[in-house]
């Protein structure tokens, strides 16, 4: 019987009710009293030299309270970057000044050159059109190879390169990998494109910016997955501002993917304009403007080997990356193709050998970093295509291919430099082959081929390293933060408690899951306890969510937090019944003393906690509030197999989804439901990069994908019902919940398995086609097959 | 946007006579003008509603010939004419349905986008196209991409379709907008065959005489299916090569013939 | 400036207003029915999907002026006085039809459309019907399911759960 409430029962999300009655509390609803509005005006070349910037007619306009430039900032720091990298030469990456305003020079259409803070939106567009600029158009620095082959042109003047970095890992494995290749009795080769993405969470990013002229105190209302972050890279590094001095809050949030993580110019434009105004500043970005100004993502040109000895086994694996970083360093770009790219590379195979290497470029193109996976899909996608691929140039079964090669052992250090804690890969194999019932496949590819369709079934594997990430660690790899979580969990005098998480729920309803683990210690209610979260006034301290961390990391400082809270609680209970601390037990919300039917409430614990009469006042404070800071001492390492049977229309290349299986391993599961809900969210994504999305420039820098006219968004009706399974569970063994984290892999596993199935369908319809680019659109599946 | 004032007149004469001032525009259901407005690529001084006009939703079926008037939405067509099915077809499939229950097929077809449906349909089915002022014949209405016959202030008050034989309308969508990539709209009339392609020319809706002539020796997919447009003609983007979208006019066109034989 | 009246939600609602002032913008920042997002500018995303005399309309790309008279329902009217969810809303409950909420009151009034012109909607019905409501968290296998099963339609056997 399924649970109906605790962890892995299936409650119904409360956060919805609001959301469902148009009572959200999103960033866009909330107006300061009599604030004003930016409008950003923004470069519409890709590279240029900054000449003059005109404001004089525009300060005359109607409404205008003061107009911005690059010269008001001079006194305040850039963006700061989050992660340096060191790379294979020893040398530290170039890092760029990431201007608030453009300095000097344009680097990327959408740059903002010039800010107009006005009484109405419409007064500020109007006022930012009279602005006369006067650009001298640069060369466009687009093609990353060209980029780093030749650097006449540069991004930044002030570097020797568009080479950020060019990261080698792991370095001291270099020369065994490229003996393992001539060893090898096959090598398989796949030059492939990562293609450049747009998050495009439908909520588009927002920034209020208010200052308190009594107490000289700053808020910042953002659309953010980390409101501690920014205030502390905002604060810190940007404008000056004290913790105390500086509140941020991220409200209801409208999906994040990843692009809401980084802190953005627009987010310290609002919080120093306020003060310079002394007024609100509101900031709503459109979806055009969304499009040139959010952190892209992917977009990795990368080539990938694999060896093989005469059995087929995988003795080694090698990589080349080009990443573009665009034109600034954003948040976390550098840590994307390093860290969270490399150290999967191993992938799901006990490859002895790996060796990844990166150059990181600049280009005249908006910032990239993380986008739902960050790293982790690039990685997978290498692989698991030219895993794919050396099966048919083998002649073997690609499953077969890949069971051969599983990691059966565990735990497992891999040649990248993580420890895999527990994982079953045949286990999730084997669920996949079941509920994606592929030994049904050749009687629906001949139902597909008498329609005159061709069908093909694409399976793959995948792992990532979720749950970010050790802090220790992190630090020797270049993170300037670290990555634990807090949680404060407040029980009031009458029993309720008010988690105060650092984790952020912007769609992974945290309101509902968190109370069930909660709820479920202490055997209480999950309706006694409230989530607080996203508002850096009442949460001491968080670094968000992201990296599929939430539960791993969050979940575990409130578990440890709440297990202090138990502890105290059992010596209140000890005291009430006269007893040793060591003998209360606590179930189903009942205090009691083992071995008699002596017994306590939950309630009246917390009552004696606040009202101590009876306390022991000499052993214990008052009060029943903790606190708890966790640093994992691991990555997790989900895992799982994804299956797709796609259908190819061979007139028009257009390729439709069939089926698609996920079978896959998040150790525990707290909310089932939940988890259901994020992976089909990840798939969705997934099969939304493999068929549909692509963010493209022209060579001239020019967004030709500007809105969602050109950039496909994955529709109902692009996309089937999903088959999930995450029954096969093996516990992390790291973590007091002994969960994995489900956030990204949905996203991570889908495109691969997407792409070999449309390569299935058209070898098994006779076409040498052995790799198409994403996004497979039917122009390019069409041009393959005709090629 | 830029700000403008708005008149909604309730007539066409006075509809007729807010558009002679300066910078005035007429608003049909305002699904490609509003948001063109919101790019600031449209700056009128005067936006004159046509939606209250009673005189432009009419919808008369009769003789062979399916009327309707410049004010109907979409979802009306789709709705109502079942007497020219593929007609009907095509208007179901315009945008979304929220777009369908606003935009008309008057400011469609006075807005000519090069990827619209309508265009295509008025073109193959030899529509006339009906203004305050005058009929214009479908063949002479079309003038390029977004370019019509029409005047500075004139109005799309209705359009008279001439009911074919069989008709059938083959719709490749641009995965992104959902415009037509490519659509080819058959017709076979009592006096011949007419075949407008929309989405694939720079030139915007087109009819490929090619095909006409073919198919007016034989109405089959077969009498068809060797033959190509030019791609040098085509329109090449990052949704599909010339020779991709000159390759999808032949498909859609077979496509339509078989669906409507 | 000009006057617009119009019905919202059973209420008369009339304010002065620019020629282009949007219908989304009218009930967002005149009425407070925040409810009705913006999530885009190309008329595509159908967060601001709202019932003008009982169809549905992208309030972002309608003026409010083209709404004088009219009678508009925005998701902050469907629930019943009380808060009880109406069929929509709560088989979207039900059924985890939503995680961040943006694009939800869309879906819920696009719904409300379809059911209300196609009561027992196929899986393909409603998956064409949503093409002008974009959703980024969901894949939309749970609004699929959702919609089918406020149409009274058993969903328990679509696809593995």
């Amino acid at each position: 019987m399924p649970k109906d409430s605790g962890i892995g029962a299936s409650p119904k999300r409360r956060e919805d009710v609001r959301f469902l009655t148009g009572n959200g509390n999103y960033t866009d609803d909330i107006n300061a009293h009599g604030q004003a509005y930016v409008h950003f005006l923004r470069s519409d070349l890709a590279h240029g030299k900054i000449n003059g910037i005109d404001t004089a007619a525009a300060e005359a306009m109607p409404g205008v309270v003061r107009i911005f430039t690059a010269a008001d900032f001079e006194a305040v720091g850039g963006v700061p970057c989050g992660w340096q990298i060191t790379d294979r030469h020893g040398e530290v990456m170039q890092e760029p000044k990431h201007p608030i305003l453009a300095e000097g020079k344009v680097r990327h259409v959408g740059e903002a050159i010039a800010a107009v803070v006005a009484d109405s939106p419409e007064q500020a567009r109007d006022a930012a059109e009279a602005i006369e600029l006067d650009i001298e158009e640069l060369p466009a620095v687009i093609d990353m190879k060209a980029a780093v082959a030749d650097s006449s042109v540069k991004v930044h003047d002030d570097l020797t390169s568009n080479l950020c970095f060019d990261w080698g890992f792991v370095e001291e494995n270099r020369e065994a990998v490229e003996q393992a290749f001539q060893d090898a009795a096959h090598v398989t080769t796949l030059e492939l494109i990562n293609n450049r993405l747009i998050a495009n969470p439908m909520e588009p990013r927002v920034a209020i910016g208010e200052y308190n002229r009594s107490s000289d105190d700053s808020t910042l209302y953002t659309t953010s997955q980390n409101p501690h972050v920014i205030r502390l890279l905002m604060g810190a590094f940007v404008l000056g501002i004290p913790e105390h001095k500086l509140r941020v809050v991220a409200p209801d949030v409208g999906g994040g993917f990843g692009t809401k993580i980084f802190h953005y110019a627009e987010e310290a434009f609002c919080t120093f304009a306020a003060k310079a105004c002394n007024r609100a500043i509101k900031w709503t970005s459109s979806r055009s403007e969304a499009f040139m100004s959010d952190a892209h993502g992917r977009d990795h040109v990368s080539k990938i080997e694999l060896a093989l000895d005469a059995d087929n086994n995988f003795t080694a694996v090698r990589t080349d990356t080009y990443a573009n970083m665009g034109a600034y360093l954003s948040t976390f770009a550098p840590a994307v193709p390093t860290w969270l790219h490399g150290i999967l590379m191993a992938g799901n195979y006990k490859t002895p050998l790996v060796y990844v290497n990166v150059k990181a470029v600049f280009t005249n193109t908006v910032p990239v970093d993380a986008y739902r996976g960050a790293g982790r899909p690039e990685a997978t996608f290498q692989l698991e295509r030219v895993v794919d691929k050396a099966a048919r140039e083998l002649g073997v079964d690609p499953i077969a291919l890949r069971r051969q090669n599983f990691i059966t052992e565990f735990p497992y250090a891999t040649p990248v430099a993580v420890e895999y804690d527990t994982g079953d890969y045949n286990a999730t194999m084997d669920k996949l082959e079941e509920i994606a019932d592929l030994s049904g496949f050749a009687t629906r590819r001949a139902a597909s081929e008498a329609k005159g369709k061709i069908r093909g079934l694409g399976v793959n594997c995948y792992i990532e390293a979720c749950g970010i990430a050790p802090s220790n660690l992190v630090g020797q790899l270049g993170a300037r933060a670290g990555l634990y979580e807090s949680a404060t969990v407040r029980v009031n005098a009458t029993g309720g408690l008010v988690v105060m998480t650092g984790s952020h729920s912007h769609g992974q309803g945290h309101e509902t899951a968190f109370p069930q683990v909660i709820a479920e210690m202490i055997g209480i209610d999950e309706s006694m306890i409230e989530i607080v979260h996203g508002d850096t006034a009442k949460v001491p301290m968080g670094m968000g969510t992201y990296g599929s961390r939430s539960l791993a990391v969050g979940g575990s400082a409130m578990v440890k937090a709440t297990e202090k809270i138990i502890a105290k609680a059992k010596k209140i209970a000890a005291h009430l019944m006269e007893a040793a601390d060591a003998d209360i037990e606590l179930k189903d919300g009942q205090f009691s003393v083992a071995g008699t039917d002596k017994s306590v409430a939950w309630g009246d614990v917390t009552l004696a906690a606040y009202v101590p009469h009876n306390y022991p006042l000499e052993d214990i404070e008052p009060g029943l509030e903790e606190t708890a800071f966790y640093d994992p001492s691991n990555f997790t390492y989900p895992s799982g197999a994804y299956a797709c049977e796609v259908e190819v229309d061979p007139d028009t290349g257009k390729v439709s989804i069939e089926r698609f299986s996920a079978a896959d391993d998040f150790g525990n599961i707290v909310n089932p439901m939940i988890v259901d809900g994020q992976v089909h969210g990840g798939i969705g994504q997934g099969i939304g990069q493999a068929l549909l999305e692509g963010c493209v420039y022209d060579e001239n820098g020019q967004l030709l994908s500007a809105s969602f006219m050109d950039y496909a968004m994955p529709r109902a009706d692009d996309l089937p019902f999903y088959a999930v399974d995450h029954s096969c569970q093996t516990p992390c063994t790291h973590n007091p919940l002994g969960v994995k984290g489900c956030g990204e892999a949905g996203a991570i596993g889908s495109p691969p398995a997407v792409v070999n199935a449309v390569v299935d369908a058209l070898q098994s319809a006779g076409k040498n086609v052995t790799h198409i680019d994403m996004p497979l659109s039917p122009g390019r599946v069409w041009a393959a097959m005709n090629g | 946007m830029y700000n403008f004032d708005y008149e909604a007149p309730s007539s066409v004469a006075e509809a007729v006579a807010a558009l002679a001032a300066e910078d005035a525009q007429a608003l049909g259901g305002g699904q490609t003008l509003i948001p063109t407005m919101k790019q600031r690529l449209a700056m009128p001084s005067t936006l004159v509603s046509l939606s209250g006009i009673a005189e432009m939703k009419g919808f008369d079926v009769g003789n062979g010939a399916v009327t309707i008037g410049g004010n109907v939405t979409h979802a009306v067509v789709a709705a109502g004419a079942g007497a020219y099915p593929a007609l009907a077809e095509l208007a179901s499939h315009i945008g979304d349905p929220a777009v369908r229950n606003r935009g008309t097929i008057g400011g469609s077809l006075a807005n000519n986008d090069p990827s619209a449906d309508y265009p295509a349909a008025a073109l193959a089915s030899a529509a006339v196209i009906v203004t305050n002022a005058r009929e214009i014949a479908a063949d002479d209405y079309f003038q390029g991409m977004f370019t019509t016959a029409l005047e500075d202030g004139e109005i799309i008050t209705g359009v008279r379709f001439a009911v074919p034989e069989v008709a059938n309308y083959q719709k490749f969508v641009q995965p992104a907008s959902r415009f037509a990539l490519v659509g080819v709209f058959v017709a076979k009339h009592a006096d011949g065959v007419r075949v407008a392609v929309t989405g694939a020319s720079e030139e915007g809706v087109f009819r490929w005489a090619a095909a006409e002539a073919a198919l007016n020796d034989s109405f089959s997919a077969d009498a068809v299916a060797d033959l190509a447009v030019d791609p040098a003609n085509m329109i090449g983007d990052l949704h599909g090569t010339k020779a991709y979208r000159a390759h999808l006019v032949g498909v859609m066109t077979k496509r339509a013939v078989a669906a409507a034989t | 400036m000009a006057k617009v009246s119009m019905t919202v939600n059973g209420k008369a609602a009339s304010a002065e207003v620019e020629g282009r002032t949007l219908l989304v913008s009218f009930l967002r920042e005149e009425l407070g029915l925040t409810g009705t997002h913006v999530g885009c500018d190309t008329s595509q995303c159908g967060a601001c999907v709202v019932h003008v005399d009982g169809k549905a309309v992208k309030s972002c790309t309608m003026l409010a002026l083209e709404a004088e008279g009219a009678e508009v329902a925005t998701i902050e009217g469907q629930a019943e006085p009380d808060g009880t969810l109406n069929t929509i809303q709560a088989a979207f409950r039900e059924h985890h039809g939503l995680q961040c909420g943006f694009c939800t009151p869309g879906m819920v009034m696009s719904a409300a459309a379809l059911l209300k012109d196609n009561p027992k909607p196929s899986e393909q019905d409603v998956r064409e019907y949503l093409e002008g409501n974009l959703c980024r968290c969901t894949g939309y296998h749970n609004i699929v399911k959702s919609i089918m099963a406020a149409s009274g339609q058993d969903v328990s056997a679509l696809a593995a759960e």
